[in-house]
């Protein structure tokens, strides 16, 4: 692998979130390297997609700092982190249903479009110029991650795996530095996990994306995370290299429960 | 060269190079080649195309590729593909296409059998199964790869990307200006320009070795037969290393100097076919049938009046519809309802197709169910068959318009000679003859005879009119005790046209008559018994139903119906048949992984069955040991009956 691992460019500090009384992470601290694969893990309701709310801006944590690239941020809109360069899937797909395959990708250069409304519905020089260059861009999505053939289709007709990859596709077109994927392989076949594994392991690589996931299936995040943060209770109770996570006690007894 | 005669032109012009820097000379702002690239069409001049290809030559020649060379070639149609086949065959070297989705072992063999030195593949995919190998291929030198995707991490010295060899032959070709005419000047007509390898279902596959005038032969001809002209597109999507597509998608595109399009991938093939809309077209059987398919249940989604316009003229072009493309009289009224239907039924649906700009297309490879083939032709498609094989360029015979017969392959093609052996074998000879296969001196003696005709293996005779009808691999070719041919595929394709007979098999050779098993077609015939409230648990039970041997009988007989308009096969009517118990199946090993008959070992398995048919019993109990999927094993028995079907006096000879 020539890719190098650089810099911490997000350093999450002491972050603790509360939904009134619930509290749905306590004091949390890790940090995420430019180009690294960091993977979160946990059981069920254990803060994950919670810590990656948190990360672009839905939720906002009481306590604690979030360091952006050396800049600290408390309140952020979460369309302030796309323009940042953050982009993100969702646990359940959140397509436009009636959209082709293109339009939905092009969604994903909203922040990087200039022109305003009147040009665009004009369809006037700068409007025109903008949406060839944005279009050039989107196909080069769409021949990366190999979905020429449903260009032109409805999000609604297509299988699961493929809306996957769609969305997938939506947040690359937005050229992000940082994707936030939360349980990219969720309910796939075997075959559709390893296309998806493939072609998050390319962004990575050819791309340089920094990808911070959420993923439950052990074997995906073992295979391809560079760093794993286990969570349970909202609480971090592992951090590391996927082997010491592994070997982690902790962690075999919030997976595997306490009398193993 | 400024203008060259015509005469003097084709002589000059007797191998692929000489054509395609003609090309680039007379009309070099013509398309040659188009791909779609990030969802876009991009043309290639055959003036850009002939840079490239001096850029690709000189590259190979500068990484020390030599004349005799063989080059392997190895991904789906990419333009750059075809450039290098051209390239390799500018310095005298040979291409050899393998098949792309080939296992890397599977490889191998050709690899070390064609002893090949260079290899330009298409991506990632392909350069990992060569590196796979690259142990036991001592031979291998270099790897060109022309998608540079997931390649960066590929360092070794002997692994190329396609740009860097073509700047490496920039330089080379700026150094040595005449060295790529000279090279060129030097190739002969009868120089080896590409090596195909035979499938190789018997025994280790072959090179078949073809010259430039032998391809340049084949392609002239079907030029003249078919008026193709360079204004035309083809859509090149299947695999390279079939002769066919050699054949149409390079011999013709530089004989002709029509444009090829390369598919964006191949999943989008229908797309990119109804965005180019073809001039000229292949498929296989299949592929018609599939885009037959998905239009009828399309249909049966549309609106009422939708749905009563379409089957009311798709009557009308079944009535006159091959008729008129035919050229043969049809009535007024006729002619005026079917312009209609062209507009509003028709027209639009070719369109839907992609087939709107079709001239010719063509299909072959498999037999084509009659109504499936009179269906394209009576919609104004005009779709033909033709026969050959690697061995003959894929040029044999061809359907002439306006005398197409379905059941026939067509006439001899321009300049081949064809004669029918003693034993019904096909034997052809022509300009369009393999040289030999490579390292093979025994296998070529043994496939072309004393008087220089390639003995194609295949049964078949000439009918009244010339045309070539093929009955049958020649080995599954028996006789009747009578003395009769019996060509059982011949009978079995002719019932499995019909949609509720999956599988038959014909017995007859040294009997005195033919007799059949059949399975039925269970999706078919349970939707056929389900629709007339026939009740059946499953498929044994279904395959005894009286009704089903009525329906299977109906079949049998207009089977026997047609084969007495042939007097060679009149004899081979079916006089009784039984539907089976069981479905032949491949973990049977009834059936070969391809789905094919497995002739010798369903008639020892089941002997007891053939003896009932002709010892005259009207029922046979039988029990057959079954595999299931998850390996068990069952017992499957019943009580076959057995029929008696019509058979037919021998049509008297229409004067």
């Amino acid at each position: 692998m020539s890719r190098t691992i650089g810099d911490v460019i997000l350093d999450l500090q002491n972050i603790s979130l509360r939904f009134g009384g619930v509290k749905a992470l306590t004091d949390i601290s890790f940090d995420v390297r430019e180009h690294e694969i960091r993977a979160i893990i946990g059981p069920n309701g254990a803060g994950k997609s919670s810590m990656l709310n948190v990360i672009n801006g839905v939720y906002h944590p009481q306590e604690g700092a979030i360091i952006f690239r050396g800049e600290e941020r408390k309140k952020m809109e979460p369309h302030r982190a796309a323009t940042q360069g953050i982009a993100r899937t969702f646990q359940n797909i959140a397509l436009f249903k009636g959209m082709t395959v293109l339009d939905n990708i092009m969604t994903g250069r909203l922040t990087r479009m200039k022109a305003n409304f009147l040009e665009h519905a004009l369809w006037l020089g700068r409007a025109k110029r903008e949406e060839l260059e944005h279009r050039k861009k989107v196909e080069e999505v769409i021949d990366f991650l190999e979905i020429q053939h449903i260009r032109k289709t409805p999000v609604s007709r297509l299988p699961y795996g493929l809306q996957k990859r769609v969305e997938l596709g939506r947040a690359l077109a937005a050229e992000p530095s940082m994707l936030l994927l939360d349980e990219p392989m969720a309910g796939m076949n075997v075959e559709e996990k390893q296309d998806m594994c493939r072609f998050i392991l390319d962004v990575n690589d050819q791309l340089g994306t920094t990808i911070v996931l959420i993923e439950h299936d052990m074997g995906v995040v073992m295979d391809i995370s560079d760093r794993v943060v286990v969570l349970d209770y909202g609480k971090k109770i592992g951090d590391g290299v996927p082997d010491e996570v592994k070997n982690n006690p902790e962690v075999i007894k919030a997976y595997l429960g306490a009398g193993h | 060269m400024p203008l060259e005669t015509t005469a003097g032109g084709s002589e000059r012009l007797q191998t692929f190079p000489r054509l395609l820097f003609h090309h680039a000379r007379t009309r070099g702002s013509a398309p040659a080649i188009r791909e779609k690239d990030l969802g876009i069409w991009q043309t290639w001049t055959w003036a850009g195309v002939a840079e490239r290809v001096r850029a690709l030559a000189c590259g190979l020649a500068a990484l020390g590729f030599k004349r005799g060379d063989n080059l392997a070639i190895i991904g789906d149609n990419r333009p750059h593909l075809y450039m290098m086949m051209s390239a390799a065959q500018c310095l005298g070297g040979v291409p050899v296409p393998l098949y792309q989705d080939a296992v890397a072992a599977e490889m191998l063999f050709v690899l070390n059998d064609a002893a090949i030195r260079f290899a330009a593949v298409e991506d990632q995919e392909q350069v990992d199964k060569l590196l796979e190998v690259r142990e036991q291929a001592p031979a291998l030198e270099h790897v060109i790869y022309d998608d540079p995707r997931g390649m960066r991490h590929y360092n070794q010295p002997f692994i190329h990307d396609i740009h860097a060899v073509m700047e490496l032959g920039r330089i080379h070709d700026r150094n040595h200006p005449d060295f790529l005419d000279t090279e060129i000047e030097q190739g002969q007509s009868d120089d080896v320009s590409v090596m195909l390898y035979t499938s190789g279902t018997t025994g280790q596959p072959k090179g078949v070795c073809q010259t430039h005038g032998a391809f340049i032969a084949a392609a002239r001809g079907s030029m003249e037969t078919d008026r193709l002209d360079p204004g035309g597109d083809i859509l090149s999507y299947l695999p390279m290393a079939w002769v066919g597509d050699h054949l149409f998608s390079f011999a013709q595109a530089l004989v002709v100097g029509f444009t090829i399009n390369c598919p964006e991938s191949s999943d989008t093939v229908t797309t990119d076919l109804r965005e180019i809309g073809p001039t000229y077209y292949f498929a296989p059987p299949r592929v018609f049938e599939s885009l037959l398919t998905s239009i009828m249940i399309r249909m049966e989604d549309a609106g009422a009046l939708k749905r009563r316009l379409f089957h009311y003229f798709l009557g009308v072009a079944k009535r006159c519809g091959a008729d008129l493309l035919d050229g043969k009289p049809v009535g007024l009224g006729d002619r005026l309802l079917y312009g209609l239907g062209n507009l509003l039924v028709y027209g639009p649906l070719r369109n839907v197709l992609g087939l709107s700009r079709i001239r010719v297309a063509y299909t072959a490879g498999a037999a084509i169910g009659p109504d499936l083939f009179r269906f394209y032709r009576s919609i104004g498609v005009n779709l033909k068959q033709f026969y050959g094989q690697t061995e003959t360029c894929a040029y044999v015979c061809l359907q002439p318009d306006r005398a197409i017969k379905f059941d026939s392959v067509g006439l001899p093609a321009p300049g081949v000679d064809i004669k029918i052996a003693d034993n019904g074998e096909v034997l052809v000879k022509g300009p369009m003859l393999l040289k030999e296969y490579y390292k093979r001196p025994d296998a070529t003696a043994e496939s072309i005879n004393a008087d220089g005709y390639f003995l194609t293996g295949d049964a078949g005779f000439l009918d009244a009119d010339g045309h070539l009808k093929i009955i049958d691999r020649a080995k599954d070719v028996g006789k009747l005790a009578n003395g009769a041919m019996f060509a059982p595929n011949y009978i079995e394709n002719k019932l499995k046209f019909f949609q509720h007979i999956k599988e038959a098999v014909c017995f007859g050779h040294d009997q005195d008559q033919v007799c059949a098993f059949i399975n039925i077609d269970v999706g078919a015939v349970g939707n056929w018994a389900e629709r007339r409230n026939i009740p059946y648990s499953g498929y044994t039970d279904l395959a005894g139903k009286p009704e089903v041997y009525e329906l299977i009988r109906d079949c049998v007989e207009q089977v026997n119906a047609s084969l007495t308009e042939d007097a060679m096969v009149a004899d081979s009517q079916i006089h009784r048949f039984l539907i089976l118990h069981k479905e032949l199946d491949p973990d049977d090993d009834e059936l070969t992984r391809t789905r094919k008959v497995r002739r010798n070992f369903v008639a020892k398995k089941y002997q007891v069955l053939i003896d009932a048919l002709y010892g005259g019993k009207t029922s046979q109990f039988i029990t057959t040991e079954v595999k299931f999927e998850d390996g068990r094993r069952g017992q499957v028995s019943a009580d076959l009956k057995i029929v008696d079907a019509k058979t037919f006096p021998v049509a008297a000879k229409a004067a």
